[in-house]
């Protein structure tokens, strides 16, 4: 089954394409890096893939499903999480609330939950600070946490927008390597916005670029041509040489 | 002052006020955490304010002032939390102009009602002595219903206090919530204008959960622990208001004031 599928999507905001024709086909395998400028539609994009806002043209299915059906097999974590650094809540109760689109409304968590926000926390190396206060956790710690809250629910899929936002360079490091492990020991398949092409070129299995047009051609590659387009500015600008070049040299 | 503390409880009108103020202080314990989590302070001080204009209305009407209390405070939590969903007027402009037009209101259709003078003071600044039996049946009635609200709704509000955002993403009903917890939050703000007076209504609803905040770790002690400050407040104060003979609304804030910031030096 495939995991998303997306035809001549079109999403518009005042009579002005915000998403425009995008196709895009992903396998349970796969770990796509999402990259483009700002105001591209990124994270609008991942909001289609929600079900939060509905596309104006064109079709998408996750799992073969609407993206509202489907949304209790996808995980999400926001960008950069802004929350009250002193709110009284423990790590463990910070990803019990990722139980909630299998729960529902009313319906208290059981033991079956807790034991989920246990294994979430052990799949991030957090299950030693699950009865820690969040806000006394470092931010890459928070980040790990929030990635537990996407994960508590057994998703199949995970969406994540710019996840390493404020999160300093040694501990983005170890964040890749998480993902890496989801994607490969759970098979867990990876939408990720970001901005940081370097990280993204050494650990997604496939890139595309987005600015209203979605430039994909599944496969790693994008072309020189492919940036252009999105970000209107030479390559160099983007994939500054070595070591990590997103692109192949060219001749 | 042990005779003076009986003396205390002998009438009837001290025991009213303290049973009023006691199902009051869970109500403050409950919604007051939500309301500093939430950061809407403001937003429950307008509440309050605009409150004023439908007590003036049902004191014009020859209604109960109550009554057209909760219905105002109601119309104006919508009203704020749907306003600032479309995003056109911004939310502090709502407030301020929801707040200013309630009180006007409120003093013009009380001056017009004959005779209300001496109530017009006490709807400002709180008159615990003149709770009625029915008042208090009225506020233990709405304390019970948002028990069970935020009893079934726990999680919910949870996920909504600390990351609504995130809420919205997984199908929480974020707005659905937050216009039901501004309107719980009008419900408690009317009981306790009956206390402490529409303009002191925000410190009895803030300060025993900014207290219990420092002290206490997690939601339901924190909650806890507001309730109970809450009830030691209204106690102290009437007690205090009955010997020196001082309005019993500001000697309950004076006394949740103190303690707030004895509590705060304390903390640093």
């Amino acid at each position: 089954m495939t995991t998303v599928s997306i035809k001549g999507l079109w999403v518009c905001r005042a009579e002005h394409a915000v998403l425009e024709d995008i196709n895009l086909e992903l396998e349970p395998s796969d770990f796509l890096g999402l990259i483009g400028p700002n105001g591209g539609g990124k994270s609008t994009l991942l909001k289609v893939m929600l079900g939060l806002i509905k596309p104006d043209r064109g079709e998408i299915k996750i799992f073969g499903l609407t993206p509202e059906a489907a949304r209790g097999r996808v995980g999400y974590m926001p960008q950069k999480t802004m929350f009250d650094q002193s709110f009284p809540v423990k790590v463990q109760d910070v990803v019990l609330m990722g139980r909630y689109s299998r729960i529902g409304l009313f319906h208290r968590y059981g033991p079956e939950d807790r034991a989920a926000a246990r294994r979430a926390l052990e799949a991030v190396k957090m299950d030693d600070r699950a009865e820690r206060e969040i806000g006394a956790l470092s931010g890459g710690e928070q980040q790990r946490v929030f990635v537990a809250r996407s994960l508590v629910s057994d998703p199949e899929l995970l969406l994540l927008d710019e996840p390493t936002a404020g999160v300093d360079s040694a501990q983005q490091t170890e964040f890749y390597d998480l993902l890496s492990h989801l994607n490969h020991d759970l098979g867990i398949a990876i939408v990720m916005v970001s901005h940081d092409v370097t990280a993204i070129s050494k650990y997604v299995s496939k890139i595309a670029c987005l600015n209203q047009r979605l430039y994909y051609h599944g496969s790693k590659e994008i072309t020189n041509e492919d940036i252009e387009k999105a970000y209107g500015c030479p390559v160099e600008m983007i994939a500054h040489g070595t070591p990590h070049r997103v692109l192949r040299e060219h001749d | 002052m042990i005779e003076l503390q009986l003396d205390f409880f002998q009438y009837d009108f001290m025991r009213t006020a303290l049973a009023a103020g006691l199902a009051a202080s869970v109500l403050c314990g409950i919604i007051g955490i939500y309301v500093i989590l939430n950061k809407i302070v403001f937003i429950s001080d307008g509440i309050a304010h605009a409150a004023f204009g439908g007590i003036g209305l049902g004191y014009f009407l020859g209604f109960d002032p109550l009554v057209f209390g909760i219905g105002s405070a109601i119309l104006t939590a919508l009203g704020i939390g749907v306003i600032s969903h479309r995003a056109r007027v911004s939310e502090d402009t709502a407030i301020g102009v929801f707040m200013a037009t309630g009180m006007a209101l409120g003093v013009m259709l009380l001056t017009l009602s004959q005779g209300y003078a001496r109530d017009l003071y006490g709807y400002l600044f709180g008159n615990i002595l003149a709770v009625t039996g029915s008042d208090v049946l009225m506020i233990s009635i709405l304390t019970a219903i948002i028990l069970v609200l935020v009893y079934l709704l726990y999680k919910e509000f949870l996920i909504l206090s600390f990351d609504p955002i995130y809420g919205e993403a997984i199908g929480l009903p974020v707005q659905g919530l937050r216009l039901l917890l501004l309107t719980m939050v009008a419900f408690s703000v009317v009981v306790l204008i009956k206390i402490v007076g529409i303009i002191m209504v925000i410190a009895l609803l803030t300060i025993p959960g900014a207290i219990s905040r420092q002290h206490m770790k997690g939601l339901p002690a924190i909650m806890a622990g507001s309730i109970f400050l809450g009830a030691v407040f209204v106690t102290i104060g009437l007690l205090i208001s009955y010997m020196l003979d001082v309005p019993s609304g500001a000697t309950i804030i004076l006394t949740a004031a103190l303690v707030f910031f004895l509590s705060t030096i304390a903390s640093r």
